[in-house]
């Protein structure tokens, strides 16, 4: 797979980024190649190229066991890169992880807090050991559960809180200082719909702060709404790489659903849709109508006047856009919600 | 590449407060140490019963001891006190040490550790911050244990400055030892098993010593044994500090084996800590 240069829409810390670089790749918030992480025989990750320009939303989409968050944790510094290089703003991720820890900020699938300590202690313990002091800690925390709506619950042990709460305590303390990448490992699997959305706000105002972000996720939508680019994981290999409109693009372009009337002419309607849009149509199995994907968009206003000249009503008509999700079906053979079954499973 | 590796030529513009460092200063990680001990501190008294081992146990061993082998030993309960005492503060502490491994292995299975291990902070505060606040368990065991024996009729001839040096040789000791089984706890599985491994190492290091019984009751082999174990150093001197208020040789060997073990066994927990993350 050969990485692709930075496409889509550059946010303006990346183009400053661009242009102030002299060494290659030192522009870059990642710059990995061949990243390989074996577990026994398995490769969990076999060979990821990742370049995310600084400033933007990156995102890693796949399905459970993709190596989605191996890669994270090896870019992060919380595992030992078995082959391969990654440079995190130009410091190597092997060799200098120090100077790493100092950029990155990791907010864990599973909330990486202290579940014996209230909110208000996390948040001081965490500012302590970053180098505020007492008392700026203590401000610091003050303003984080403000932000996050946890005033209330500060000092309730984590026990007592619910899901939610709980990720948003842990993206706080990964704001503790800013740092200018920020790993996110699916942040939202599991929040209900309202949480997700509050989850989706905060990362953009990270963005706009100037961040860079790095996640990953399982689901398309969340992918869709968020990403600058998205690269798609399947097997611990990276199957695809793109904007989400680029990725969308690959699959061919929208599809037609029309609806009839009579559901007795629904073959032959059909067929003659085919043979305006050149494309074999699929008739929904009530026989109620039938779908036919576009080359562009124009055809539609094809297909309807030609049932409109042979007098076939029609209920309902729809176009309909590619969605991410048949892009990884196409990509991968397999929906991104179900995980790979394999020996990719097997690894904890 | 054009650019050195230690000073890449972007500096992002999220990075508000900090300028790549190299490495921790010794300030920082003693910062650090204290926050973390602070954390392990807060622990300690939301979950009081993580002190029975510190509290109860030295208490019942006190008792049992004194009592059942009292007679046998050293012909009445009064007279086993002295030499039994400074045997159960060494045997208490020595058990309070295990706690060490099995609580730093279930915190390592916790989300919280991959945070500790992301963050740009030495790699020694982890393990080094819940360590000082076991001091205060190795204490409180001298102390019960103590308290006990005097209850019972154990009259110090080292007095209050004997006992109080009694009660800081122990807590050294402790910290010490707790290196072993912190090493242990950086890369076994889960608690249970550096449980177990802890316990293989806790008894022959308790008993094959000479904290309960007269050394020359003991068959020639085990006599050599008992004599080269540092564990038999840290209760002779805790003897001599306690019954005689007295600083002797033992006592410098007690401490030279308590730093041998800990020059050995912290750059090898610190190793083995790191090599995970």
């Amino acid at each position: 797979m050969s990485s692709r240069p930075p496409p889509g829409i550059p946010r303006p810390g990346a183009e400053r980024a661009r242009s102030g670089a002299s060494a290659e790749g030192a522009d870059l918030a990642v710059n990995a190649h061949g990243l390989v992480k074996t577990f026994g025989t398995n490769r969990a990750v076999d060979g990821i190229d990742l370049s995310v320009a600084e400033g933007e939303i990156f995102g890693i989409l796949g399905p459970n066991g993709a190596g989605k968050t191996v890669t994270l944790r090896m870019l992060a510094t919380l595992l030992p890169i078995d082959g391969g290089e990654a440079r995190i703003f130009g410091y190597d991720v092997r060799t200098q992880p120090h100077a790493v820890r100092q950029l990155i900020g990791v907010t864990g699938q599973y909330a990486s807090v202290d579940e014996d300590l209230t909110g208000r202690e996390n948040l001081w313990l965490f500012g302590r050991l970053q180098g505020l002091s007492s008392r700026q800690a203590h401000r610091t925390a003050d303003d984080l559960l403000e932000k996050f709506h946890l005033t209330e619950a500060a000092d309730r042990p984590l026990s007592r809180y619910s899901g939610g709460m709980r990720r948003r305590l842990d993206l706080a303390t990964s704001l503790i200082t800013k740092r200018a990448l920020v790993f996110l490992d699916e942040p939202t699997t599991g929040l209900d719909p309202r949480t997700r959305g509050q989850m989706w706000e905060t990362i953009r105002d990270l963005v706009a702060d100037g961040c860079t972000i790095l996640l990953t996720t399982q689901y398309v939508d969340e992918a869709d709404e968020l990403a600058d680019r998205i690269a798609l994981f399947d097997r611990g290999r990276k199957v695809a790489e793109g904007t989400p409109g680029e990725l969308k693009a690959q699959v061919g372009t929208s599809s037609l659903r029309v609806q009839l009337a009579d559901r007795v002419v629904a073959r032959a309607a059909a067929a003659l849709a085919a043979v305006v849009a050149h494309a074999p149509p699929d008739v929904a199995p009530a026989g109620t109508g039938f779908t036919v994907a576009l080359s562009d968009a124009s055809q539609a206003t094809d297909v309807l006047i030609a049932l409109r000249q042979h007098n076939i009503d029609i209920a309902n008509v729809t176009i309909e856009k590619p969605s991410l999700d048949e892009v990884f079906m196409t990509l991968t053979g397999h929906p991104s919600g179900t995980p790979t079954w394999g020996p990719e499973t097997s690894e904890a | 590449m054009t650019a050195t590796v230690t000073d890449p030529p972007s500096t992002p513009s999220c990075l508000v407060r900090h300028t790549v460092q190299t490495s921790v200063t010794i300030r920082d990680t003693f910062a650090e140490t204290k926050a973390m001990a602070w954390r392990a501190l807060i622990k300690m008294r939301r979950t009081p019963e993580q002190l029975v081992d510190v509290s109860f146990m030295p208490l019942m061993l006190t008792v049992l001891f004194g009592f059942m082998f009292g007679g046998a030993i050293s012909g009445n309960t009064a007279s086993y006190l002295p030499v039994l005492i400074p045997g159960i503060v060494a045997m208490s502490t020595i058990s309070a040490c295990v706690a060490a491994g099995t609580q730093l292995r279930e915190d390592m299975n916790k989300g919280v550790f991959d945070r500790f291990r992301s963050l740009p902070i030495a790699r020694i505060s982890p393990l080094a911050g819940p360590m000082m606040a076991d001091l205060v368990r190795y204490a409180l065991a001298a102390s019960v244990t103590i308290t006990m024996g005097m209850i019972m009729g154990y009259r110090p001839g080292g007095g209050a400055l004997g006992v109080a040096g009694g009660v800081l040789l122990a807590v050294i000791t402790g910290w010490s030892l707790a290196w072993i089984f912190m090493w242990l706890g950086t890369f076994a599985k889960n608690a249970g098993s550096v449980q177990g491994m802890s316990m293989m190492i806790m008894f022959p290091l308790a008993f094959v010593s000479n904290a309960f019984v007269p050394v020359n009751t003991l068959p020639g082999w085990l006599r050599t044994l008992v004599r080269v174990s540092p564990v038999s150093h840290v209760v002779s001197a805790l003897r001599d500090l306690m019954n005689k208020g007295a600083v002797t040789m033992q006592v410098g060997w007690a401490l030279a084996g308590c730093a041998a073990v800990a020059a050995f066994f912290v750059p090898l927990a610190v190793r083995s800590y790191s090599r995970q993350a």
